[in-house]
């Protein structure tokens, strides 16, 4: 028999139970879609993670205080003040550094910011003029923090489009604006380009001052929260780690790196640990809905296996024509491949369909991989011939007189 | 001398369960010659499905030798019992045994598509059977759309489907009204005159009778095997437009 006329049986055969083979496959259907849905949910949060962690610059590294050990009690990770403007300067000018091209001391602390009509919580970055080039700051009015604001520790401030809209409203030029900080006046000379990120993550909704305006007016501190600094190239990334780990070591008089009163990372360990963390929700989340699809799976087999009861006499007759025990296995075969086939293809559409809802709902990127999808074709395929083969070898193996008498 | 058809050896067929043993059928000897047209008589509990089953390859005898067409039927696989019923037997069962919602052409190509032949010329012979007993207007009707004897007569073009060696019914007019029947027995001597070799299983006298020889059966046993001199003659004219 041809697979074509096989194929057209079994269709004819589900579709006169039309009820019973719709709540057969939902299990499929439920099972191949939560699997879509979950797979593309996770690849659209890492994406955007990943998007968010390159636009501040793949060879970048912070270095940032860590946690003082002293006398056995360690205090908050960050709290410390080890890290000085000295610090950063000698990196910048050491001999020791070979391959770091830019230095940018930064002292960020969030501050309550008013204008006469409005107020908004945000970060306010005391930053240098490399602070431009280490994050790849874009200015899209007026200018950066420069040299001679520096020096001169001017209370002027650029600012992030998010704090721009809170602060003067959308669309209105901030520039020569004034905020109050602190009880200090600040006249805005630059609205930076947006840079995407939302939340917590916002990296639009930042004010930067003069470092030293920020230290010496403002936070009334003279250590540094970070210094962030750019590699010479990502390939020197663990060699520039390496050279600036060594000499702060040396600076702060500490012979054992665990010791270290600083911690220094890439952005490649902060994707990483972003990754790992998506990576295991979706693997998760998928195992549930493996779960699921193998409860659809044992529904199938379930159907099947009444199928063949119900069909006792015509499995008897088709034996006594001359149908072999292959033709029979075949043909209960088809009947469930094509069930959890056509119940993965209703299932990929709603996996489909349910993380563009998403994507729509929750403003980010929809991602559908064709992998997942493929692999839910075979998936569901698989799962036709494992809990068909049972059933079908049930038919098979009956013998035709028996199955004739059936009543 | 040409080989039979049938030849039963001292055939018998014993079912045994853990405490009773039932002898079915016990030292059966007969053949059957091809284009005999043979009536297998006996009353309900008599062994004739039994037989039936041993004749149709659907079951093996316990003792005794059963060639079929020349070939024995003894210890096979399932799947050769298949084959050979495939090419050898043409079934025709009391309750029809069509497949259901299925189109009456579909129904007659079955055997053949099992013996996978080309489709093209399957739907060919198909067409040509179901003309011959009287379906060529029914063709595409599925087997809920027709009468009992329709039916019967799907399954008689089923049965011819392959050509086989013998065509062996069962009952065959015990699910259709008299009137139906006689239209039956008209294509079984038909197919008589054309050279079909028929064993048709029957506990009712009247439909016996229009074989040529009547083998009854008693007990499991061989009883009488007669030559029927005059077989009734079957009245029905097949008409194209039922």
């Amino acid at each position: 028999m041809d697979y074509y006329e096989i194929a057209s049986e079994a269709i004819n055969t589900l579709r006169v139970n039309k009820l019973r083979t719709s709540l057969a496959v939902l299990g499929i259907v439920i099972g191949i879609g939560s699997v879509i849905a979950l797979v593309s949910l996770g690849q659209a949060s890492q994406k955007a993670i990943e998007s968010q962690i390159q636009s501040l610059g793949s060879n970048l590294l912070t270095i940032s205080p860590s946690a003082q050990r002293s006398g056995g009690v360690q205090g908050a990770p960050g709290s410390s003040t080890t890290l000085t403007n000295a610090d950063a300067e000698s990196i910048a000018n050491s001999d020791q550094i070979t391959v770091i091209k830019t230095v940018s001391p930064e002292y960020s602390g969030r501050s309550q910011i008013t204008t006469s009509q409005a107020n908004s919580n945000t970060n306010v970055i005391g930053s240098t003029p490399a602070y431009m080039e280490v994050h790849k700051i874009e200015i899209a009015t007026g200018s950066f923090i420069s040299e001679t604001d520096l020096k001169a520790m001017s209370k002027v401030a650029v600012i992030g489009p998010t704090t721009a809209a809170t602060l003067f409203g959308e669309g209105v030029d901030p520039i020569g604006q004034t905020v109050r900080i602190n009880g200090n006046v600040f006249t805005i000379i630059g609205l930076t380009v947006s840079k995407g990120g939302t939340g917590f993550q916002n990296q639009d909704d930042v004010l930067y001052v003069p470092l030293t305006t920020a230290q010496k007016q403002l936070f009334g501190k003279s250590h540094l929260t970070s210094i962030a600094i750019t590699a010479t190239s990502e390939d020197a990334m663990t060699q520039a780690q390496n050279e600036v780990g060594y000499l702060l070591l040396e600076r702060h008089k500490l012979n054992d790196p665990s010791e270290a009163d600083f911690s220094i990372f890439s952005q490649q360990d902060i994707l990483n640990t972003a990754s790992s963390v998506t990576g295991t929700f979706t693997t998760l989340l998928s195992g549930v809905a493996a779960i699921s699809l193998l409860v659809g799976g044992i529904g199938i087999m379930n159907i099947m296996l009444v199928t063949v009861t119900e069909r006792t006499r015509e499995i008897g007759l088709r034996k006594a024509l001359g149908a072999k025990k292959k033709d029979i296995i075949t043909q209960f075969l088809v009947e469930s491949v094509i069930l959890t086939f056509s119940g993965g293809a209703f299932g990929i559409l709603l996996g489909i369909g349910a993380s563009y809802l998403y994507s729509v709902i929750t403003h980010s990127a929809f991602v559908i991989s064709p992998t997942s999808i493929i692999l839910a074709f075979v998936v569901s395929a698989t799962i036709g011939v494992i809990f068909g083969w049972y059933p079908a070898r049930q038919a098979a193996n009956l013998q035709p007189i028996e199955a004739l008498r059936y009543e | 001398m040409k080989k039979p058809i049938i030849e039963l050896n001292n055939v018998s067929k014993v079912y045994q369960t853990d405490t009773i043993t039932t002898i079915a059928l016990e030292n059966i000897s007969f053949t059957v010659n091809k284009g005999e047209f043979v009536a297998i008589m006996g009353p309900s509990g008599s062994g004739k499905s039994t037989l039936m089953h041993i004749l149709g390859a659907l079951d093996l005898p316990s003792s005794g030798q059963y060639f079929l067409d020349g070939e024995l039927v003894e210890k096979l696989t399932d799947d050769e019992l298949s084959d050979i019923r495939n090419r050898k037997i043409g079934f025709i069962f009391q309750a029809f045994n069509l497949l259901p919602r299925t189109p009456a052409i579909k129904n007659v190509m079955l055997p053949m598509a099992y013996a996978a032949h080309d489709k093209k010329e399957s739907e060919k012979k198909a067409k040509q059977y179901l003309e011959m007993v009287g379906l060529g207007h029914r063709l595409y009707h599925t087997t809920n759309q027709l009468s009992g004897g329709q039916q019967q007569r799907v399954a008689i073009a089923r049965g011819i489907a392959m050509n086989p060696a013998l065509l062996l019914a069962d009952e065959p007019t015990g699910n259709i009204a008299s009137s139906q029947a006689d239209e039956i027995m008209s294509i079984f001597q038909k197919l008589h005159r054309e050279g079909h070799t028929i064993i048709m299983i029957t506990h009712e006298p009247d439909i016996a009778h229009h074989a040529q020889r009547i083998i009854h059966i008693k007990d499991g046993r061989l009883y009488k095997d007669e030559t029927n001199l005059k077989p009734t003659q079957a009245k029905a004219k097949l008409q194209q437009d039922i």
